[in-house]
């Protein structure tokens, strides 16, 4: 057996090597990367590794538990999948820019301090920013700026943070946090714009659907879900985290309805469903986080399926609105095929990998007992259903069914097919044999819990075919809202369409401040400081000297004539000899004075 | 890409047939139906559900909190919520050019 290393560093040496290569040989290097990614994963065991010393700190960069190893686990098996989705175009830009977003996110998720981890929460964001840009549009630049500067902020907001947290004698591990204190709180927020909560995370939806097709699924899969990591190890059972899940798991779902942009109803609905596990970070039973950790691995897989088949319609038609599109089942079977796969799973049909995973937090919150903990049950299953109707239904039919668009195009690219298939049979076979592979997985191994019951499984179609019917009975009376090419306004609004408004309130003040300063200090000051020492001497010899030459009886037109005599003589420096003796005498006895006054 | 809608003269697709639509719509119905009896069934013969409350034990409480969620869904997000945030799509931004979009390849 040999010794593992710190998967970051694979992913991020591999990311700096891809652009040096060429042609197959790139290729084949970018696909090895993931490989021996997984091949460490396997030579990793649990304990603390690759601790290094920083100044006073003790860095830990492999803290290997069974919380952390799950997240590595589907890290590392995403960062495959993805990886071979893109092979075939071969852009050194969009292959870097993956493995240097998955190995970021691993450190993320094996750093064992609170410096180590802020290290690679920036890095995530650069690489979530190449994987915005790959896509080599305009908007995409733009896209990415906004990304940038919303990221960069909610780093700062975290390094703040973390630096109030340790003066205030906090602990630099990476652990359990008491949210009290701005600290903690600024920690809390910082994690929580990375996690899209409302008002701070509409970042998401507004970028993700201008990323490249390859990039949105790293994208997909690693910011928000390293920053559920991070909460359910800092902020386990923090109550405020169930009423921020409860409204991210039912408010994007709204907005989903009414989007034209498929990628944004899948970005919405990332949003719903990290709201669950936001809500079982916040319940913070034994039960509930490893329904988090679960829902965490399922939705990494069917939300990149759902993505990488947006994807590939994206790849072959150029399109990805719902307007544009439609009756793509002829041309594209596959990926019609896992794209239902995926929607299925996301729905949490029986024998797909939702149901497995999200019944846990479900389970876990009707078994609390409380009435909020009955609330926040209605709310996510009232949010179940509604996925199943926006996500599940919505984004095979208008894509593949509904009307026919009259696109005809190729299947996608076999690397791709392959990459769907490789999620879609995880997708099934974790919803199938939860007990397999997914649950021995969990981080708190003395939970069991059993999804096929004879009740859950009927509740549970009971619930989704009724969404269905509710569906078809809409769309026959013509309720359904018709798609319409618009832009529905978020958050987002704030940084997007303020500029208008800052800009003039910039205008006023700051541009008003500078034209005062600008008077003040050339117009005022400096005009006077240069006049004082062109003439200020002389001025001064002339005040002393004006009561001299009034009682040598001057009457006003001598004085004004002594007075333009005294500066021609004052400027061309020929003062007589004895005065200026005189006045550095008064000088040296002025500064005795001070001196013996000092004493 | 090749969108191509002089397509009239290929067999229609499966599901572009008015019958077979009419077929997947039934067999949803059938199912819709068949949990409804198997709930009232359970209800009936009082088959313990293992209920965390006990309204999930009253037959057809998903069926019907399925259907009303998602009509309430949609209703609030046409009635309400598209009026309230609905901006033309070049809102924020003159959006570029279609035909300058990334995509449309057909290669391998």
């Amino acid at each position: 057996m040999f010794e593992a290393i710190p998967p970051a560093a694979i992913y991020l040496l591999g990311a700096l090597l891809i652009p040096f290569l060429k042609g197959r040989t790139r290729q084949v290097f970018a696909l090895a990367i993931p490989l021996l990614g997984l091949l460490n994963y396997t030579a990793i065991t649990e304990g603390v590794h690759w601790t290094v010393s920083l100044l006073d700190f003790e860095l830990i960069l492999g803290r290997a538990d069974r919380w952390s190893m799950i997240y590595l686990n589907i890290f590392t098996v995403l960062s495959f999948i993805g990886i071979l989705y893109i092979i075939n175009d071969n852009k050194a830009l969009d292959l870097s820019a993956g493995l240097l977003y998955a190995g970021s996110a691993m450190g993320v998720v094996m750093a064992g301090d609170l410096l180590t981890l802020f290290f690679f929460w920036e890095m995530l964001t650069l690489g979530a920013v190449l994987c915005i840009l790959a896509r080599k549009t305009k908007d995409a630049g733009k896209a990415a700026y906004r990304y940038l500067l919303v990221h960069v902020f909610g780093g700062v907001i975290l390094l703040a943070g973390i630096l109030i947290h340790l003066a205030g004698g906090g602990s630099v591990a990476f652990d359990k946090i008491e949210l009290s204190g701005l600290g903690a709180w600024l920690i809390f927020l910082g994690f929580g714009i990375n996690c899209a909560w409302p008002l701070v995370g509409s970042w998401l939806t507004d970028t993700y659907p201008e990323a490249s097709i390859g990039g949105v699924i790293f994208m997909a899969t690693y910011t928000t879900k390293t920053a559920v990591y991070v909460l359910a190890r800092t902020f386990p059972g923090e109550d405020t985290l169930l009423w921020i899940g409860m409204a991210m798991a039912t408010i994007p779902i709204f907005y989903a309805v009414i989007e034209n942009d498929l990628r944004r109803v899948l970005a919405y609905s990332l949003i719903n469903q990290v709201g669950f596990m936001v809500v079982g970070v916040g319940l913070g039973t034994a039960m509930s986080l490893n329904g988090t950790a679960a829902h965490a691995y399922c939705h990494i897989l069917y939300k990149a399926l759902l993505f990488m088949s947006i994807g590939s319609v994206i790849y072959r038609t150029g399109k990805s609105k719902a307007t544009e599109l439609g009756g793509l089942y002829r041309s594209m079977p596959w990926t019609c095929v896992f794209c239902c796969i995926g929607a299925a799973s996301i729905s949490a049909f029986p024998f797909f990998s939702g149901f497995v995973s999200k019944s846990m937090i479900m389970s876990a919150a009707a078994g609390m007992g409380t009435w909020q903990t009955t609330l926040i049950w209605a709310a996510l299953l009232f949010a179940s259903a509604g996925v199943f109707h926006h996500a599940g239904i919505k984004i095979p039919f208008f894509a593949f069914f509904s009307h026919d668009s009259g696109i005809r195009c190729k299947e996608a690219p076999l690397n791709q097919l392959i990459a769907m298939g490789i999620a879609a049979f995880l997708c099934v076979f974790v919803g199938t044999f939860p007990k397999m592979f997914l649950y021995p997985m969990l981080p708190n191994s003395e939970v069991s819990y059993e999804p096929y019951t004879v009740g859950h499984v009927t509740d549970q179609y009971a619930l989704l075919l009724f969404s269905a019917l509710a569906f078809t009975l809409l769309m026959r009376a013509g309720l359904y809202p018709a798609e319409i090419r618009s832009t529905n306004v978020d958050a987002d609004y704030l940084y997007r369409r303020s500029g208008p408004f800052l800009y003039r309130i910039f205008d006023k003040v700051l541009n008003g401040a500078i034209r005062l300063a600008s008077v003040l200090f050339i117009g005022v000051i400096a005009k006077n400081v240069c006049n004082f020492f062109e003439s200020g001497a002389s001025r001064l010899a002339c005040w002393v000297l004006t009561p001299v030459w009034v009682m040598q009886g001057a009457d006003g037109k001598q004085i004004e004539d002594n007075r333009q005599a005294f500066f021609r003589i004052a400027r061309k420096g020929a003062i007589p000899i004895g005065l200026t003796a005189f006045c550095a005498v008064v000088m040296l006895g002025l500064l005795s004075l001070i001196f013996l006054l000092e004493k | 890409m090749k969108p191509d809608s002089s397509n009239s003269d290929e067999t229609p697709g499966w599901f572009d047939r008015k019958e077979n639509v009419q077929k997947v719509l039934t067999g949803l119905f059938i199912g819709c139906g068949l949990l409804v009896l198997i709930d009232v069934i359970f209800w009936i013969t009082g088959f313990d559900k293992h209920p965390y409350f006990r309204w999930e034990q009253w037959p057809g409480f998903y069926a019907v909190y399925g259907f009303v969620a998602c009509v309430l869904l949609v209703l609030v997000s046409k009635y309400i919520l598209r009026p309230l945030v609905m901006r033309d799509e070049n809102y924020y931004e003159e959006k570029e050019k279609r035909d300058q979009m990334k995509g449309g390849s057909d290669d391998v």
